[in-house]
């Protein structure tokens, strides 16, 4: 096979990628076998027949670096189907937790979104987060191969400059395709695949908000908040960390371990989500009859406790492809390690919440067991490939018991009605997780992650004894202190600016639409499925939204469900 | 004379009652799927840590007509085959009926059983 000539052999302790580089051992380890194999294969056919010369080192070497670049390649775009996928999870589990009269509504949210974002994120919002960068940092100007062998930046810095970056700009609306030679297709090919799974966790954040803003949103309302986060709301705090800005950059800046870590997002996708969506529900107000007149929250149940559970388990399924490619390399062999504390804390997550709405509530709540998965799956997507199992197991634990007590002081206490919980899940533990990062990191991952002196995030000031650290929570020393102080302010940025970004957007959006973005309150009594799509979820249905009795519904609610109807 | 015996009862026990009825002889029945309440009136549930009442429980309501000097036996089948002891069991009452009509032929009263 002739050496393809869009990829360069990676040289001894080239930047592979900007996260984690193929470990040199294993590397070695790995060209030795392949080399062994294809000349044995060589001389096999050799002896058959006259054969052409054996391949030379070279070209084995180059065959085995195309076979990892292709086979990191498919990872990614693998993960991206399975956070896609993830879409019918939120899609089944906020539907399922909300009313009947209003399923068609709030399952067309889930639906909408994934394109409303998307073609936002396309067009302007993947430039804003990566544009300076293209697909990963070049953190050795010259230096060739990142995975798939790019190294070429396609703009540069918006906003800022050096370790000050606040947004990117180039390669608008896929602008950095470029098919004019060979070594170009080959390199556009592999930035598609980071766009596409990147575009894929933007849409996770997107649609947080459609469950704690259910049943009560107008649809125009709602789209112009998907146009909003796709180009501007989720590239912002994005371009800040994985798009390699300043709260990456805190290890350089402020000597602050490896600046803001988040493998996978717990932050960068789940706790900005979160906080737009407890903004949403403030701005919102609670649905009617959701709090008496004593102001005692009342129960609403979801109208279908299986689909809501089936959505739970497909985002379980998803968040494989969430965590474990986030690797952004199968040659990683990390991403095992990451699948597997995935799924502990989800499982510890789902028990502990399982058990403790049972002993304050009495029963085992299918809505809060789903809830418990779902806060350990997102406490873990941060720290999942820097923490020990056992750790995996305490995050998913406290994540289990936090989510239960989030729902009831965010309803209780803050009179604020989340009708799926999505603010505890995401917004809560997306915080929890952000911090566990800078508690239980082992320092075992990412030692030398971009090359030999080169750390997370490019961070080069940590460097000892001529090798920069893995990423190391405040438990295991060393620049662990740094660490957690880069978390903490990682924390802080998406809870003042995730919910004063998207605060001020709602309230904004508010006093410009015409009487308000929240529905008119005949139609959230008849059910938004009529008045706003026009099609009834369940038209079979006698009464489908009646099975339950609308506690403190106003006078009047049969004759605006008629009116609806008519 | 003719009686109409109407039993509302617990919806698992209907196949019981069907079957205790029908061993007495008892040949046509109607049945509803109702809701309702009695004494207790229902009982209170938490969803997402949130209290709220069932005041209406799923129960079956069974309308038998018969003629009189069967009433009392009838009724004691039934409340055997339903009982369960625990509470919402529900209840059986007997009214006096004025006029039965079998539609396809025209019998009256106790003919029309």
């Amino acid at each position: 096979m002739a050496p393809s000539s869009t990829l360069t052999p990676l040289p001894e302790g080239s930047p592979i990628r900007r996260r984690f580089p193929l470990s040199r051992t294993r590397l070695a380890a790995g060209l030795a076998v392949a080399t062994t194999v294809l000349l044995t294969a060589g001389v096999a056919y050799a002896q058959e027949a006259e054969a052409p010369p054996a391949p030379t080192m070279e070209q084995v070497n180059s065959t085995v670096t195309t076979i990892a670049q292709r086979t990191n390649l498919l990872w990614i775009v693998i993960g991206a189907a399975l956070v896609i996928f993830m879409q019918a999870g939120f899609a089944l589990v906020e539907t399922g937790f909300c009313r009947a009269k209003h399923a068609a509504h709030v399952v067309s949210t889930n639906f909408a979104i994934f394109g409303l974002g998307f073609v936002a994120f396309f067009l302007v919002g993947y430039s804003f987060m990566f544009g300076g960068a293209s697909y990963a940092p070049v953190v050795a100007p010259g230096s060739p191969a990142l995975d798939y062998g790019f190294s070429e930046a396609v703009g540069g810095p918006l906003i800022g400059s050096g370790n000050w970056t606040f947004l990117w700009q180039g390669g608008w609306a896929g602008s950095w395709f470029d098919a004019s030679s060979p070594e170009k297709l080959a390199l556009s090919g592999a930035i598609a695949g980071f766009f596409l799974y990147m575009v894929a966790f933007m849409d996770t954040t997107a649609t947080i908000p459609t469950g704690s803003m259910a049943e009560r949103w107008k649809w125009k309302s709602f789209v112009l908040w998907g146009l909003f986060c796709g180009a501007i709301y989720y590239p912002l705090f994005g371009a800040w960390t994985w798009g390699g800005g300043w709260l990456a950059k805190l290890g350089d800046s402020m000597g602050w371990g490896n600046g803001y870590v988040d493998f996978a997002g717990s932050g960068i996708v789940h706790a900005m989500g979160g906080a737009a969506a407890l903004s949403g529900a403030i701005v919102l107000g609670p649905r009617l009859g959701k709090f008496g007149k004593d102001g005692k929250p009342r129960a609403l149940p979801g109208h279908h406790i299986p689909m809501a559970m089936l959505g739970t388990f497909i985002l379980l399924f998803g968040w494989f492809g969430f965590n474990a490619a986030s690797t952004f390399a199968a040659m990683d062999s990390q991403f095992a390690l990451v699948a597997a504390n995935t799924a502990i804390a989800a499982a510890f997550g789902g028990v502990v919440g399982m058990a403790w709405i049972w002993i304050r509530t009495g029963k085992p709540d299918p809505a809060m067991m789903a809830n418990g998965m779902l806060a350990g799956l997102v406490a873990i997507t941060a720290p999942c490939a820097f923490v020990d199992p056992w750790a995996a197991m305490l995050i998913g634990i406290v994540a289990g018991v936090v989510v239960i007590e989030a729902v009831f002081l965010i309803e209780r206490k803050g009179k604020i009605d989340d009708p799926v919980g999505a603010i505890s899940v995401h917004g809560v533990n997306g915080i929890w997780g952000v911090l566990a990062v800078g508690i239980f990191a082992n320092g075992k991952y990412g030692v030398d992650a971009l090359g030999p002196g080169i750390g997370w995030n490019g961070t080069t000031s940590q460097v000892v004894d001529g090798s920069a650290p893995g990423v190391t929570g405040i438990l295991y020393g060393g620049t662990g202190g740094g660490q957690l102080m880069a978390q903490v302010a990682g924390a802080l940025t998406i809870i003042i600016v995730g919910v004063g970004l998207s605060f001020a957007f709602f309230k904004i959006q508010n006093a410009l639409t015409k009487g308000g973005i929240r529905s008119e309150e005949a139609d959230e009594v008849a059910g938004l499925d009529l008045p706003e799509m026009g099609v009834l979820a369940y038209p079979e249905f006698v009464g489908a939204g009646d099975s339950y009795p609308d506690v403190d519904a106003p006078a009047g609610t049969a004759k605006a469900r008629e009116g609806a109807a008519t | 004379m003719v009686h109409l015996v109407t039993a509302v009862i617990k919806p698992h026990r209907l196949e019981e009652v069907k079957a205790a009825l029908g061993d007495m002889g008892v040949a046509g029945m109607t049945i509803t799927e109702v809701k309702g309440h009695g004494r207790q009136g229902g009982h209170t549930e938490t969803y997402r840590g949130a209290e709220y009442t069932i005041d209406l429980i799923p129960k079956v309501k069974i309308e038998v007509v018969v003629d009189t000097s069967d009433a009392d036996k009838v009724v004691d089948a039934i409340v055997n085959a339903a009982k369960t002891g625990k509470i919402g069991d529900g209840k059986v009452w007997v009214t006096a009926v004025d006029r039965l009509v079998r539609i396809r032929t025209g019998e009256r009263d106790a003919e029309a059983v």
